[in-house]
């Protein structure tokens, strides 16, 4: 962040004026804003997005009647629950329970501090930032159990439980993938493992060896129980739970849950996408933007390499976002016993086969051998996404579907 | 311990095969949630099966029904007898009917016929006996009102007064006969 703001006030004449310290205050603070409306809008579009995927799926259609398309959706259910009356059990402790929602969307907030967006917007590239995030999105536990507890009600006390027990168990296999990560590209800074990819597929991380592409799914699917998505959305589990822990809040509580909810699920796309597919790694790409628009002022010039780079990055994290949707349309939910064999039975011993393994890899195998897998896992990837399409095309031409290929209706 | 059923071997999984089940589960997992993603995704292409009931069809409602579909009963007073016909064979008295000596056309006048569709349980008897297909059925449906008053329609209005309607009787046989002879007579001239 700090080079990109040393350009603008060496560009622009009036921030020359003020003292050094100001202009950085001003502009983290407008950043902060930045991240705040994107997590905001992110919240509503992605909820929006999620009942027309979830909509298709089903053969259904989704909500499509509030504003063009129902885009407006999210906003009609946003003010209705903001009109609701602010209710606290009788019984229920005031401040832990008035406390909670605060905690739960801090811990996600303060995620997005590390998520970098682009090679230069990022509001802090921390030096230990892989491990700032783990730490930080566990302050969500706390967040969740104290809900859980303050709410004085059963359902919302073992949903609390729940969701404990599974981020606890879960961190394990993720922190170990994100170990593996950290091993191979020798850094822990995020711009750093980012760095250490490339834009080019192959050079991405999960197609560098067959055990990183194996190490993907214990990270992905460890985030997925991190952020109680389907199949492990055991603590709102609405069946069993009522809705789990947020079951007595309402009102503007109730919106902070969600909004925590939907910016973790942007999180679970931006951390597998910074990990394992090269985050904002554009290549040539912001160059030929450039001379097609014919910049040349460095300011300028570097706005659109990071807008260039920002595309990039977040077309990665939503198609995983997608992913981590349709997923949730797919899967029947776990029980809890399956749910902890999963986690211990299962991806803690992958994680570390994978992590030990690895190890060896790099003493053992020399680099134009990696660089070789590393194309061959590329192509196994490409005809693996080839084969998925065709099974869909296969799906189709089965059953004899009509098909409708407009997604808006 | 516990006994032992004498037919009960002692078996015991032996290890390799609980190893080569622990990799089938992954296998299996992989598997079958590839497929799952398969099928959901080719929903996502498939086309909705939605009806977007009142105002988003590709035709009204009304005019997809079948022809004899039973919908809210309507009256045409000026083909109407009078004959109350409808008003007793009606099992839960939803159709009112009043008729009365008129002094100044000196005739028999209609003065209301009012029918309780919120009552009505669409049987049809009425529209069966009718005798000139006065009272039918339309295809009309959409009843929901805020207010249940609304549902008795009055055909006839408030202080209107209908004059029944006359089946013109039917000529005797002879004189039909002698009329069709005339006809016969005319042609041959």
């Amino acid at each position: 962040m700090q080079p990109f703001i040393d350009q603008i006030i060496s560009e622009c004449e009036i921030l020359q004026g003020l003292p050094l310290w100001f202009s950085y205050l001003i502009f983290q603070l407008i950043f902060c804003g930045i991240i705040f409306v994107f997590v905001a809008v992110f919240a509503m579009l992605a909820g929006y997005a999620e009942r027309r995927v979830a909509g298709r799926i089903q053969s259904r259609i989704g909500p499509n009647r509030v504003g063009p398309q129902g885009i407006l959706q999210s906003l009609a259910d946003g003010i209705k629950v903001f009109l609701k009356e602010d209710i606290i059990p009788t019984h229920a402790d005031h401040i832990l329970f008035r406390l909670a929602p605060y905690f739960i969307f801090i811990g996600m907030f303060l995620s997005f501090v590390a998520i970098p967006f682009s090679s230069q917007w990022v509001i802090a590239d921390l030096d230990i930032g892989i491990f700032y995030l783990l730490a930080v999105e566990s302050l969500v536990v706390i967040g969740i159990v104290m809900s859980g507890w303050a709410s004085n009600n059963k359902w919302s006390l073992l949903g609390g439980m729940r969701s404990a027990a599974q981020i606890v168990s879960y961190e394990v296999p993720v922190a170990l993938t994100i170990l593996l990560v950290v091993m191979y590209s020798g850094t822990m800074s995020i711009q750093g493992i980012i760095m250490a990819q490339g834009a080019a597929p192959w050079n991405w991380n999960i197609f560098q060896t067959p055990f990183l592409f194996v190490a993907f799914f214990p990270l992905f699917m460890g985030s997925l129980a991190e952020g109680n998505r389907m199949p492990f959305d055991m603590p709102e589990a609405e069946s069993e739970l009522v809705s789990g822990y947020n079951t007595e809040y309402s009102g503007f509580r109730f919106v902070i849950f969600f909004f925590a909810e939907f910016s973790n699920l942007y999180l679970i796309g931006a951390l597998a996408t910074v990990l394992f597919f090269g985050g904002w790694q554009a290549g040539p790409l912001p160059d030929f933007v450039n001379g097609l628009l014919g910049i040349e002022t460095p300011l300028s010039a570097a706005i659109v390499k990071n807008l260039v780079e920002l595309c990039v990055f977040m077309f990665k994290s939503l198609c995983l976002v997608f992913i981590v949707i349709q997923l949730r349309w797919t899967l029947p939910r776990v029980r809890v016993d399956q749910l902890m064999n999963i986690c211990w039975k299962y991806l803690v011993p992958v994680a570390f086969f994978n992590l030990v393994v690895m190890g060896i890899w790099m003493v053992v195998v020399p680099e134009y051998v990696t660089d070789i897998v590393a194309l061959c896992m590329t192509a196994c990837g490409v005809l693996l996404l080839g084969y998925f399409f065709y099974r869909v095309a296969w799906q189709l031409k089965n059953t004899k579907a009509r098909l409708r290929f407009n997604p808006l209706s | 311990m516990r006994e032992r059923h004498p037919r009960s071997v002692n078996f015991e999984i032996p290890r390799y095969i609980l190893f080569m089940t622990y990799f089938s589960n992954i296998k299996t997992a992989v598997s079958t949630v590839f497929e799952g993603m398969t099928i959901t995704f080719s929903h996502l292409l498939r086309e909705p099966m939605t009806i977007q009931y009142p105002d988003r069809t590709p035709l009204p409602v009304k005019d997809t029904l079948p022809p004899r579909y039973r919908g809210f009963l309507c009256v045409r007073p000026e083909i109407c007898t009078a004959c109350t016909l409808c008003q007793k064979t009606c099992p839960i008295d939803c159709i009112v009917i009043e008729h009365s000596k008129d002094e100044e056309l000196k005739q028999r006048v209609m003065t209301r016929f009012d029918i309780d569709m919120a009552k009505c349980m669409f049987c049809g008897l009425c529209t069966e006996q009718c005798s000139t297909g006065a009272i039918y059925f339309t295809n009309e449906f959409e009843a929901s009102t805020s207010n249940i008053k609304d549902l008795v329609f009055k055909f006839i209005k408030q202080g209107e007064k209908v004059i029944p309607y006359k089946i013109p009787r039917k000529k005797k046989p002879a004189a039909a006969a002698a009329e069709t002879q005339a006809a016969a007579k005319e042609k041959k001239e």
